[in-house]
């Protein structure tokens, strides 16, 4: 977007955007794993005002998560480690998306983890057949147990691998949510996109840490966790502007968003829509605040 | 028109002050609507911190609510410096609370530490169902010694004991437990970890206990609190803080 859009945009008040087709009332989405499957948020406020919700990351299997504590403080920022806590792809389908259709009417965004290609495979060609859900978001930050435990994101090869394998399955546009956590993401994006992905999230968590002054040892019970929060928006809007004009798929920008002039940078940057994540923990109005100051 | 819960507030400092070495009150003034039971908790912004502090309201009423707090890091020592008239944006009504209504004749309270904290409001909520319950509050030692008065001020005598014998009687809560003079029918108990396991394995009768956690959010979104239960996965901050004995898994 260009600042001429952007004062337009402003002055008409249409914050309108579309994702590969899929068509958003504003560019606001509550990133995954700070929002659940959207119900539980719906007491809060009218959740049908975002543009559409990321839902938690889902795995094929039910997962418990990381040990306790999952969560540190940090300046302008906090780490988690929450390990993908999910009920598993055949109950997500089975309850959680039913109750979440019930209160949100909007596109939805399914958020899927995996931890070998054919997990992906499996969890997104379910996934795929479900009404409402119209994108489906591939984490790729996950440790690859058939790869060393290197995490798929981090590597251009196995991000085109699994991107090839998911695409055979699926209909609906596909998302690759990007890792920050490497030396070149526009190496990382452009595999991607060559290998058919429909547009890219950028980006995830900065993998961080930190010690406990008192026991000398490190606060989250699994070392290192997730950074996230205002402290990482200029990392992720420096890698969406990269990304962005690199290839030419929609990006949505994510990392650090908090307010509606943050929104409006991401979309600076080349963004087409954006994620809001922390901001969610710390205020549970935060998008609905960002959406009204648009 | 859905009516949507309103959970943040501002509630206003009216007092602040140490009651021991290093446990504080802090008295606040503001909209308590939101809080219908005892033992839910608020989750207060401080300056400078970016994840909020979850605190156990220990007792409210119309229009104010009163926190005990243990000054343990730069969170809470950033809450003792807050003078009358500090505005503190907060999160209010979170968590399930007590079972104020439950069936029983002779409960006990069980505190261990700060976690005496929650039972205050517990304890005037059963008196004004005419159920007189026994409280117990346990401390390290003598120093650490607080609420004495508060329960006092309700007309409860409160037990106390100390791990070193130094007030009141020597050992665990538990220990006190096993010397009444009668057997309680229910426990309502909040405190530190080994103590809670303690109670919920060791009594033979039935009870609930309130966790505490680091929090991400306070509200159920992050599931940076969750727990195992014999049903499922639970959040301390959202299903519970308050879980039955009966729900909990001691590894």
């Amino acid at each position: 977007m260009e600042i001429k859009e952007l004062r337009e945009r402003e002055q008409s008040g249409d914050w309108s955007v579309s994702l590969s087709g899929v068509k958003l009332d504003n560019p606001v989405i509550p990133a995954s794993g700070c929002f659940g499957f959207g119900y539980g948020m719906a007491e809060y406020y009218d959740i049908n005002i975002l543009g559409s919700i990321s839902f938690k990351g889902t795995t094929l299997n039910p997962r418990f998560g990381n040990p306790l504590p999952r969560v540190a403080e940090c300046e302008a920022g906090m780490i988690n480690s929450v390990g993908l806590q999910n009920p598993g792809i055949e109950k997500v389908i089975s309850e959680e998306l039913p109750k979440m259709r019930a209160v949100f009417h909007k596109p939805i965004i399914a958020n899927i983890s995996g931890f070998a290609i054919d997990e992906y495979v499996e969890c997104c060609r379910l996934i795929d057949k479900e009404e409402q859900v119209e994108i489906i978001e591939l984490n790729v930050s996950c440790p690859n147990v058939h790869g060393g435990g290197m995490s798929f994101g981090t590597q251009p090869e196995s991000v085109a691998e699994v991107v090839r394998a998911v695409k055979k399955v699926i209909n609906k546009p596909l998302y690759v949510k990007l890792t920050p956590n490497v030396t070149d993401i526009v190496a990382i994006a452009k595999a991607a996109v060559d290998a058919g992905a429909d547009g890219l999230c950028l980006i995830n968590t900065m993998l961080g840490m930190r010690i406990d002054l008192k026991t000398g040892k490190p606060i989250i019970a699994n070392v290192m966790g997730g950074f996230s929060g205002p402290a990482i928006f200029p990392v992720a809007l420096r890698m969406v502007w990269q990304v962005s004009h690199a290839v030419d798929v929609p990006t949505i920008g994510c990392g650090g968003v908090s307010t509606a002039d943050d929104v409006k940078e991401m979309m600076l940057a080349g963004a087409t829509a954006v994620q809001v994540g922390a901001a969610n923990l710390r205020d549970p109005y935060a998008c609905k605040r960002i959406i009204e100051n648009l | 028109m859905k009516n949507y819960r309103n959970i943040e507030t501002v509630y206003t400092v009216t007092a602040n002050e140490p009651l021991t070495h290093k446990t504080w009150r802090m008295r606040l003034s503001g909209d308590t609507s939101e809080l219908t039971r005892a033992g839910q908790f608020v989750n207060l912004m401080i300056d400078g911190k970016y994840l909020r502090r979850p605190i156990s309201v220990s007792d409210y009423n119309s229009g104010e609510l009163m926190l005990l707090y243990d000054v343990v890091g730069s969170g809470t020592k950033a809450m003792s410096e807050m003078k009358p008239g500090t505005e503190i944006n907060t999160l209010t009504g979170l968590g399930n609370g007590f079972t104020e209504d439950m069936d029983t004749e002779h409960p006990v309270l069980l505190g261990g530490g700060i976690g005496c904290a929650p039972l205050l409001n517990l304890a005037r909520k059963l008196l004004a169902r005419g159920i007189t319950p026994t409280v117990i509050l346990g401390f390290n030692t003598a120093k650490d010694v607080a609420m004495k008065e508060d329960f006092k001020e309700i007309g409860l005598d409160a037990i106390i004991c100390t791990v070193d014998g130094s007030d009141g009687v020597k050992g665990f809560v538990t220990d006190a437990i096993n010397a009444l003079p009668f057997r309680p029918d229910y426990f309502y108990a909040c405190g530190p970890m080994p103590m809670l396991r303690a109670v919920c394995t060791g009594l033979d009768f039935p009870g609930e206990v309130s966790l505490e956690s680091r929090m991400g959010c306070g509200f159920g979104a992050c599931m940076c609190c969750s727990i195992e239960t014999k049903d499922s996965a639970k959040r301390i901050c959202k299903d519970g803080p308050v879980f039955s004995k009966d729900e909990l898994i001691w590894k």
